[in-house]
């Protein structure tokens, strides 16, 4: 070719992998590894904590505990337990809602509005991570406690009686959770929305969209998979979560993880605290998957 | 929303992106109802035109209107445009059938559905309503952007290469297609394509541009047979140009001294009124006759040709001519039977009628707008 100029570009054909012999060869061998790391480290621990849940619940730290097969410690677990549950699913769900909508105009601003200063904002949605979760967590006793300028704003303003507090209440334990989740909210929303062809947004204005009608039929549902990984990834965790309960709350703000954190560190009641967490597993994955179903992404990314 | 209909109009619309200008004062005015050709290199400023037409971009400079509306500021949902882009920009979401029908739910059209099964017909893919984009190949989703645009109905569509991906057969069908469409709909459609044979059998009105600025602008015709610059006489077609000193006036022709030969250009077609100029002859408008064979009276004709390439293409036969100051012309002669066969190393002298050629300003590039075969496609 002597000259380029006015040349349509030719799309690159998408190849058609016409050899899937190839693909049935070895390939397999490189799940090795990672299938022997889950089977030691995942699979083997799940299947010791399921037995512990089944041990006899009358044994003891000192005397060792038996295997009866005693499956009425769910049943207990369940009965003793069930305010901590409620509390530990309704505390995640407002936190994760809280995180999706502070996080997704932020994530949106990154990906869309951000210029040149896109690299410097994603680097400050990371920056908690430099210091320790714990250590964070801590300061937030100073910002919200009773002589802090949070809670003296608040009285000012009226929001708060002036014998309120903000320390050791529900609203502390979430502003916690939503503070330490913020970024795994934020950073899927981003990679997806970073994703979105802004032709197409082009397209839908083009198309009689205002840009909220643009924003509700085209960004909002090609950011889809952003916003289910986005929850997942904050409500999973928030769920099991104790610190933020154990630092800023109180007993009566307590989640299932402190329970569980007690009955495992300090009661050693170890069928207490294994039947708890499988059932906070087994909770925790049937809302996943009836999630994941209804928000209908094949494509989760 | 604005006025729907109307003549489409920039005036002196500036578009530059930091110091580069894409578009330089452009004014144009593409009436209503027309098939009209944007027509021009890769990088010239087309999409950027279109993309000011359709609110994407905002100009730098002037304004644009619809009828006597200036439409500059208005935000792009709100005019009466549609836009086909040259990346297709289909909702990968969504179905085909979703696509095609996105802008008629926006405006709560009611027989949408009907409208739709409709376009989709007219673009031969109702067998594809369900699928996704990424299912469909290349030119199908060329045909599910021009649907989806197409189905509005707007005042003006634009038309950003819409058929680049087609292959030859289904371009040609589909360019006598949009031609139906068009004609039928009569709406305005603002056809951008580097392709000049496209151009000009689809188009109206055709204007040439060429880094950021319209060389020249009118029907296929006049700008095949007039054009005005170097540029636009490489660009579409094939110029034959000689280097020639007006030297006077004859009635309604210039006469023009071309190495030592003199020969009369018609007013009409003079670009320049004295001085150094470009003497172009389409090469199809020269006829090769064998030397002292016949009389030309009448005619114009340059002497001392020697044939120096034969080639046989079936419907006519290619001749390159050398010419005692060293330039090679281009000779399409018909195979009607009328024309003597030449051959390799023939002394010729070449013939045309004055109403044939055209006379252009000698500070052009000879060579602006010459295409390769490639580029050619
Ligand atoms: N957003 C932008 N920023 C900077 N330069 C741009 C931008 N958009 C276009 N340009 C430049 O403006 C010029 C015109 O671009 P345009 O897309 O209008 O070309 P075109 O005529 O449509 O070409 P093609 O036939 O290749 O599509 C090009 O040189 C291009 O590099
Ligand atoms: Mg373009």
């Amino acid at each position: 070719m002597t000259s380029t100029a006015g040349v349509p570009p030719v799309a690159p054909e998408p190849v058609v992998d016409g050899e899937t012999s190839r693909r049935r060869g070895w390939g397999w061998l490189l799940l090795v590894p990672g299938m022997l790391w889950l089977a030691v480290f995942f699979l083997f621990p799940t299947v010791q904590l399921v037995f512990t849940s089944l041990y006899d619940p009358s044994g003891s730290y000192e005397t060792g505990y038996a295997m009866t097969w005693h499956f009425g410690n769910y049943a207990d677990a369940v009965r003793d337990n069930f305010t901590l549950f409620v509390r530990s699913f309704m505390y995640a769900g407002i936190a994760t809602v809280i995180c999706l909508s502070l996080g997704y105009p932020l994530a949106y601003a990154i990906a869309f509005k951000a210029g040149r200063w896109k690299n410097f904002m994603l680097v400050l949605v990371i920056a908690p991570f430099f210091t320790s979760f714990l250590l964070r967590t801590l300061s937030w006793r100073t910002i919200l406690s009773d002589q802090g300028p949070v809670t003296s704003f608040l009285q000012t303003i009226a929001v708060l009686p002036d014998d309120g507090r903000l320390l050791a209440t529900p609203v502390a334990v979430i502003a916690g959770l939503v503070y330490n989740f913020m970024p795994f909210m934020t950073l899927p929303l981003y990679a997806s929305l970073d994703k979105v062809d802004y032709r197409l947004i082009e397209a839908a204005g083009d198309l009689y969209s205002s840009p909220l009608t643009g924003f509700r039929r085209v960004t909002f549902p090609l950011s889809l998979p952003g916003v289910v990984s986005g929850t997942l990834l904050t409500f999973i965790p928030a769920c099991g979560d104790y610190i933020n309960a154990e630092l800023l709350g109180t007993p009566k703000q307590y989640m299932v993880g402190n329970r569980i954190q007690a009955a495992f560190l300090t009661e050693h009641n170890y069928p207490l605290a294994a039947s708890l967490s499988i059932i906070l597993m087994a909770v925790v994955v049937l809302m996943v998957v009836f999630y994941v179903r209804r928000a209908g992404t094949e494509e989760l990314v | 929303m604005a006025e729907t209909s109307g003549d489409l109009r920039f005036e002196g619309i500036t578009k530059k992106f930091g110091d580069f200008v894409a578009v330089d004062d452009l004014d144009l005015t593409v009436p209503q109802g027309s098939f009209f050709a944007l027509l021009g290199p890769s990088g010239c400023g087309k999409t950027t035109s279109l993309r000011m037409a359709a609110g994407l971009e905002e100009p730098t400079a002037g304004r644009v209107l619809i009828g006597e509306t200036d439409i500059t500021g208005l935000r792009p949902y709100k005019r009466p445009v549609n836009t086909v882009f040259q990346s297709y920009a289909l909702f990968p979401h969504l179905t085909i059938f979703d696509n095609v029908a996105f802008g008629l739910r926006r405006r709560g059209v009611q027989d949408f559905k009907k409208k739709t099964q409709d376009m989709l017909e007219l673009v031969q893919l109702d067998g594809y309503a369900a699928r996704k984009p990424t299912q469909l190949s290349g030119g199908q989703q060329q045909r599910v952007a021009l649907a989806r645009a197409l189905v509005n109905e707007p005042g003006v569509l634009l038309l950003d290469e819409p058929l680049g991906a087609l292959d030859l057969k289904l371009r040609r069908q589909m360019q006598i297609e949009l031609k139906r469409i068009q004609t039928d709909v009569g709406i305005t459609f603002v056809h951008v394509t580097h392709d000049q044979e496209e151009a000009m059998t689809m188009a109206d009105t055709i204007a040439v541009m060429n880094h950021g600025v319209i060389e020249q602008m009118g029907t296929p015709a006049e700008l095949y047979e007039n054009p005005r610059t170097t540029f636009v006489a490489n660009f579409l077609g094939q110029s034959n140009l000689i280097m020639a000193t007006v030297t006077g006036r004859s009635g309604d022709s210039l006469v023009v001294d071309c190495e030592g030969q003199t020969i009369e250009v018609e007013a009409s077609r003079s670009h320049v009124e004295s001085g150094r100029a470009w003497l172009g002859v389409r090469p199809e408008k020269l006829t090769a006759v064998p030397t002292g064979r016949e009389d030309h009276a009448g005619a114009n004709v340059l002497t001392g040709g020697k044939v120096s390439d034969v080639s046989f293409v079936g419907v006519s036969t290619q001749y390159l001519v050398a010419m005692p100051w060293g330039e090679e012309l281009m000779v399409f002669q018909q195979n009607t039977g009328q024309h003597t066969p030449l051959g390799h190393g023939d002394t010729v002298d070449l013939v045309w009628s004055p109403g044939h050629a055209f006379l252009l300003d000698a500070k052009q590039d000879a060579h602006a707008g010459m295409m390769t075969p490639e580029d050619d496609e």
